[in-house]
């Protein structure tokens, strides 16, 4: 492969150029992502070498051959050329054994488990029409829709769905992986070297709403992390206005769970004010920096949100569960938008 | 066909004469029109589509309504235009090549046309009846299964392929009895042209991963109306089970596509290089290899699923492979040309632009067999891009250069050559717009199968130049459809080989071929058994018999019926829960049964001898032709 390491290094210059850092597998951020894109970059070589010269030819013959106007000659019938056939048959084979090394390798070192491995951050993802769990076995967390992970250190996954398949994927951390029901667990590791947010798809049609499933990974320094991880597990207050409370109590908390409150069979809000998103594709910005339609302030977005819902993700689980008047809609968003965890 | 003389058997004219026939190059026509209609419908969805993501977060059509349409979209495409265009093409012109006078079961050919034609009409009637498919048409369960889809539409999708997958099954086994046995004395397996060659790997593809499908459908559709659970977790079921039968039948699917296209730009490339297909021995081979190895990958569809580090190595080395004999077939259309004297008709065109264009979906499906980078592809619109290289860039080319090649031998007129080079123009540079921008698509982050995807993400641009690209492939295919009514209008005036560089024995026979074919079957003395009798300057091929009296099968309207019956029987049943219909449903439902049955009873009890073309009436189509 060292020879190839000019060319390499020419083709990584031209791809980085495209995409964005926190969601192209050109651009990738983790050394997972790095291994995958060096094998498209390694296939996409081999494969320019066949390219390049199946149109050289073609381009060739095209213009050679054409026939000519009048031109009635018939030309010589070749039934073929055991030498031209031995050779297109065995350079491919070759030009294949190239890439399957480096393939197998890399199947092999992918597939490495790390759950057992007391040095990797155990991750448990549960897939839900169209949410995200992410559930810290360890640390006795469980949060939604935002992956907190500390930098540097090897993320285990272990994937699962609690309804239909979906794919949990990373694409400038590492390739995705299904979720699959009933006790079929599959596993796989990524790490993010660089603190930031990097964006989470779901890549497994799962219904109306599937290309709205988003998710977000956030890097932080390990010391941010354990702030992260006490501030999770802190005591949270309900709404101060009583009536609010009681509203969010009967309408949001069967469902949902704030610290120790409430249930735990849909998104846990504990921290929603500081979260990148709100229902994983309203994008939170502050006040002035509005630039795009799913872009809007913290507070707004949670009202957008819980106002109606279907609007934002058709199909969700969510439409229809609850009955809240306007006024306390404003205030369980004025509530949630305050329920931020000072951790960075 | 006004002819004087008597007949034993009735022959019949304007509609009845197309739904009782069972002459093969009949069939073939209505299979291009009733391919060619569902290729339309699946087209308009496709423009949805596109016109859906030309921006970001639009809401050209809903949620729900874009993922009925991706679902019908693909089942379409694949069941109900793909398929049946190929099976057209392999009624018109097999018969013809092989010096037969009709396929080997010749009722057995319609019937498979009319369940193909049944079971795509119900498919459909599911837009009319609101409850459309749309769980993508790979159809994972659980998504498909009763609990997260509880209206009709997968329901649709089971019953409506089962019925259209017994047509291709009988399909299939016709043309493998039709190839075997009735080829002209002479013609060996290794005389036998390409497309034949093809066409029959194909049908022997067919012959063993539909059976596949069959029972996945079948597993499926007792889960969904008998409350089965083959494929619900909650109760043992599995769903990795149903991506395993789907893609056992699914990617094996793939090849019986593209072979037939392989055959087509053998056949086309040859005839306008004025040169043998270069290497047609190791054609052969690497057709046979192709379909053989065909049936070891279906698991590279489910690299992400979690079969394990051995299974996934296994199946990309076994994916890699596929790239050796399809290599073989490109370099040996190259070298067909190299040295030829190549005519740019617009049939040539296609198959010259198919070369390259399916060489880059070739070296993407490589890349896919990379198991470790698809965990990054898969599923995005790098994988949409893929197979559309193949399925369009490959097949459809493959269609349409097949289309303006026999056009003439069809019917008897020749397409515009005018109109058909901004045909592919159009479609050609369409065609690239749309799809070489998905690979990049795919890799910079977009999954497929999405309804919107976020503004500011980077994704605007390329999916703007997609949709532009859709818009000219759809120009182009109106293009070809102007060209086929203009046509249509001109008058039936063509010899018996109007590109006159034919090498096979199809451009042996008037255009279009009479009702019985070749008036004497010929001698094949040598491989393309026509440009062989040219060369030695031979004007016509040597019989091996005297012209006389030719049985022919009767027409008959029993298989349309079989096929009517099955499609109330599907509706039926369909709706035959508590919820629905009830007893009405199942009644409904017998009653279908009981008519298909009814027509196999009538079809068993009384014998039909067929009927004889008199030496007569032979003699005198000669004369006029002649």
């Amino acid at each position: 492969m060292k020879r190839f390491a000019p060319l390499m290094a020419l083709l990584v210059l031209v791809l980085s150029a495209c995409g964005r850092e926190d969601l192209s597998a050109l651009n990738p951020q983790g050394p997972v992502a790095q291994e995958q894109r060096d094998l498209m970059l390694i296939s996409i070589l081999i494969m320019s070498i066949v390219v390049v010269s199946v149109f050289a030819i073609s381009i060739y013959v095209l213009i050679k051959f054409r026939r000519r106007k009048g031109d009635n000659s018939i030309p010589k019938q070749v039934e073929g050329s055991h030498k031209l056939e031995v050779i297109w048959t065995v350079i491919p084979i070759i030009l294949l054994v190239v890439l399957a090394v480096p393939t197998l390798k890399s199947v092999f070192s992918l597939a490495k488990d790390y759950t057992e491995d007391p040095e990797a951050l155990q991750v448990i993802v549960t897939a839900h029409q169209y949410w995200w769990e992410f559930e810290y076995p360890e640390l006795g967390i469980k949060t939604a829709q935002e992956l907190v992970i500390p930098t540097g250190k090897t993320i285990s996954i272990q994937a699962k769905t609690a309804d239909v398949i979906h794919s949990f994927w990373i694409p400038s951390l590492a390739g995705k992986t299904d979720t699959n029901p009933d006790g079929n667990v599959n596993k796989m590791y990524f790490s993010a070297p660089k603190a930031g947010v990097y964006q989470g798809k779901c890549a497994e049609l799962c219904g109306p709403s599937h290309g709205l499933m988003d998710f977000k990974v956030k890097a932080v320094e390990p010391s941010s992390f354990e702030r992260w991880q006490i501030a999770m597990l802190d005591t949270v207050q309900l709404p101060s206005d009583s009536e609010i409370a009681s509203a969010f109590e009967s309408q949001c908390l069967t469902c949902h769970a704030v610290g120790d409150y409430g249930g735990g069979a849909f998104p846990n809000l504990t921290g929603i004010g500081s979260r990148e998103s709100v229902a994983g594709i309203l994008i939170n910005v502050e006040e002035g920096e509005i630039e795009y339609k799913h872009e809007d302030t913290v507070y707004n977005n949670l009202y957008k949100w819980i106002k109606d819902p279907e609007a934002v993700k058709p199909g969700n689980h969510m439409t229809g569960a609850y009955q809240l008047t306007d006024e306390e809609v404003a205030g369980i968003a004025e509530y949630l938008s305050n329920l931020t965890l000072d951790f960075e | 066909m006004a002819h004087a003389h008597a007949h034993a058997v009735k022959r019949r004219t304007g509609i009845m004469d197309w739904l009782t026939t069972v002459d093969h190059k009949k069939i073939g026509i209505m299979y291009l029109l009733a391919g060619g209609f569902f290729f339309l419908i699946g087209g308009l969805e496709a423009i949805l589509i596109r016109l859906q993501l030309m921006y970001p977060q639009s809401e050209v059509v809903s949620a729900q309504f874009y993922n009925e349409l991706i679902t019908m979209h693909g089942t379409t495409m694949i069941f109900l235009a793909a398929m049946p265009i190929i099976f057209g093409f392999m009624n018109a012109i097999i018969p013809l090549q092989i010096g037969a006078r009709d396929v080997a079961y010749p009722f057995v050919n319609a019937l498979g046309f009319w369940t193909f034609f049944f079971g795509g009409l119900l498919l459909n009637i599911s837009f009319i009846a609101g409850t459309v498919p749309d769980a993508g048409w790979t159809m994972y369960a659980p998504l498909s299964g009763t609990t997260y889809t509880e209206h009709h539409g997968t329901d649709y999708y089971v019953i409506g392929l089962q019925i259209s997958g017994i047509g291709t099954l009988i399909g299939g086994i016709n043309f493998l009895v039709t190839i075997i046995n009735m080829r002209a004395p002479g013609m060996t397996f290794m005389r036998m042209p390409m497309f034949t060659w093809a066409s029959f790997i194909t049908s022997a593809l067919i012959l063993f991963a539909f059976p596949a499908l069959t029972v996945g459908l079948a597993a499926l559709m007792f889960d969904r109306i008998f409350s089965g659970n083959f494929f619900n977790p909650s109760a043992g079921g599995n769903v990795v089970l149903w991506e395993h039968i789907f893609w056992i039948f699914g990617h094996p699917e793939v090849y019986i596509l593209i072979l037939p296209a392989f055959g087509i730009i053998s056949e086309v490339v040859s005839t306008f290089s004025r040169k043998r297909l270069f290497g047609y021995s190791s054609m052969v081979f690497a057709t046979v290899l192709i379909g053989f190895l065909g049936f070891m990958v279906w698991a590279h569809h489910m690299f992400t699923t979690g079969l394990g580090a051995i299974a996934n190595a296994l199946f990309s080395i076994a994916t890699m492979l596929i790239a050796v004999p399809t290599g073989i077939k490109i370099f040996n259309w190259l070298f067909t040309m190299w040295g030829g004297s190549i005519r740019f008709t617009v049939a040539n065109m296609f198959a010259v632009g198919f070369v390259p264009t399916f060489v880059m979906g070739g070296v993407t499906g490589v890349m896919l067999a990379v198991a470790p980078a698809d965990y990054q592809y898969h599923d995005t619109y790098f994988v949409v891009a893929h197979f559309h290289y193949v399925i369009v860039g490959g097949l459809v080319m493959g269609i349409f250069a097949g289309m303006h090649y026999w056009w003439p031998k069809m019917f008897g007129r020749m397409l515009s050559e005018k109109l058909g080079i901004w045909t592919f123009w159009m479609f050609y540079i369409g065609f690239h717009l749309t799809f070489f921008v998905q690979h990049f698509l795919g890799l910079l982050g977009m999954p497929r199968r999405i309804w919107q995807y976020l503004d500011g993400m980077g994704l605007n641009n390329l999916n703007f130049i997609s949709t532009i690209g859709a818009l000219m492939m759809g120009v182009g295919t109106i293009m070809f459809l102007i060209n086929v009514v203009i046509t249509m209008r001109k008058p039936k005036n063509l010899s018996n080989d109007p590109w006159e560089d034919g090498r096979t024995l199809e451009w042996t026979i008037p255009s279009p071929a009479p009702e019985y074919n070749f008036a004497q079957t010929p001698l094949v003395r040598g491989y393309d058994a026509w440009w062989h009798e040219k060369m030695e300057g031979n004007t016509k091929m040597t019989p091996v018999e005297p012209i006389g009296p030719i049985h022919m099968p009767s027409p008959s309207i029993l298989p349309f019926f079989m096929a009517v019956g099955l499609f109330i029987a599907g509706f039926g049943f369909m709706y035959s829960k508590p919820a629905d219909w009830g007893t009405t449903g199942l009644i409904i439902g017998a009653a279908g049964l009981l008519i298909t049955f009814g027509c196999m009873a009538l079809r068993s009890w009384f014998d039909d001898h067929g009927f004889h073309i008199e030496e007569e009436e032979i003699l005198k189509d000669q004369g006029v032709k002649a």
